[in-house]
């Protein structure tokens, strides 16, 4: 263990970062989702590394549950860009400006 | 101080995370962002928690990256490669992304976590298997219900309804 928290928060920070940028700047629906991601998986990062200093379980604990929160998010996601995709021809959000059932 | 393993891997997870935003084709993009989920799940193995490591593998690198391959071969071909965005607007969005890297870098960096070490065993699998089915047990149930309501909402939204079941077999 020759690594310190703060570099797993640091590196937490950067994917953090990177994650807002894409989903201020990108415009397109599944890169937006690649952004979420990497939001989500960012925040596991500091859970576990947190939960390994304290040293505590439930950070592990924590971190499991968010990733199986996270596939069902992708699937419910993947799923309305598919429905969008067919509506509009189209996976660009500016187009999606009247999502009626 | 960070080890080469560390340094290694921060690179490869950034890098990739970078150029699964920014690669021109979404495929390519998609196979970088399995490349951050991965370099995740190496940093899961540094801190020590091997769980946690295989189960982002099985279940980000494995599957939730399969799908969005899938998904994207599912969008037309020229829409795959065609860029959306605006010039001003990503200068805004670099500025917004450096500035909470700064301010929250120097939020962690100026804090006592940078003191913070730790010399004891890390919490093991076992201890995780005892938190599920004791205290976190209804959470865990939850859990499931949900990952099943979400795959039968996803198939329900993805069903097209124009097309009859004979049309679909041929």
């Amino acid at each position: 263990m020759t690594s310190e928290l703060v570099d797993f928060t640091l590196v937490s920070v950067a994917l953090l970062g990177i994650g807002i940028y894409g989903l201020a700047v990108k415009r397109n629906f599944i890169r937006m989702l690649f952004a979420v991601e990497i939001i989500i998986n960012a925040a596991n990062l500091n859970i576990v590394a947190f939960g390994r200093f304290l040293p505590h379980s439930g950070g592990q604990t924590m971190a499991l549950f968010s990733i199986a929160i996270a596939a069902a998010e992708v699937a419910v996601g993947l799923s309305l860009i598919i429905v969008a995709y067919r509506m509009y021809q189209n996976v660009d959000i500016a187009d999606f400006r009247s999502l009626k059932g | 101080m960070a080890d080469a393993v560390f340094l290694a891997l921060a690179v490869i997870t950034i890098g990739s995370a970078i150029a699964a935003l920014e690669m021109r084709s979404l495929i390519y993009g998609s196979i970088a962002l399995m490349g951050t989920l991965g370099g995740v799940a190496g940093f899961f193995f540094l801190l020590d928690a091997p769980f946690v490591a295989l189960f982002q593998i099985a279940v980000y690198v494995g599957s939730i990256a399969v799908l969005i391959l899938f998904t994207v071969m599912l969008v037309k071909r020229e829409l795959i490669f065609k860029k959306i965005e605006d010039k001003r607007r990503k200068f805004a969005g670099i500025g917004l992304m450096l500035i909470i890297m700064v301010s929250l870098g120097a939020v962690f960096l100026d804090s006592g976590i940078k003191t913070i070490t730790t010399d004891e065993p890390a919490p093991n699998f076992r201890d995780i298997g005892i938190d599920f089915v004791t205290y976190y047990w209804p959470a865990l149930i939850l859990m499931g219900l949900l990952l099943a309501g979400s795959v039968t909402g996803a198939l329900v939204l993805a069903k097209r309804e124009d097309v009859e079941n004979d049309q679909r077999a041929s």
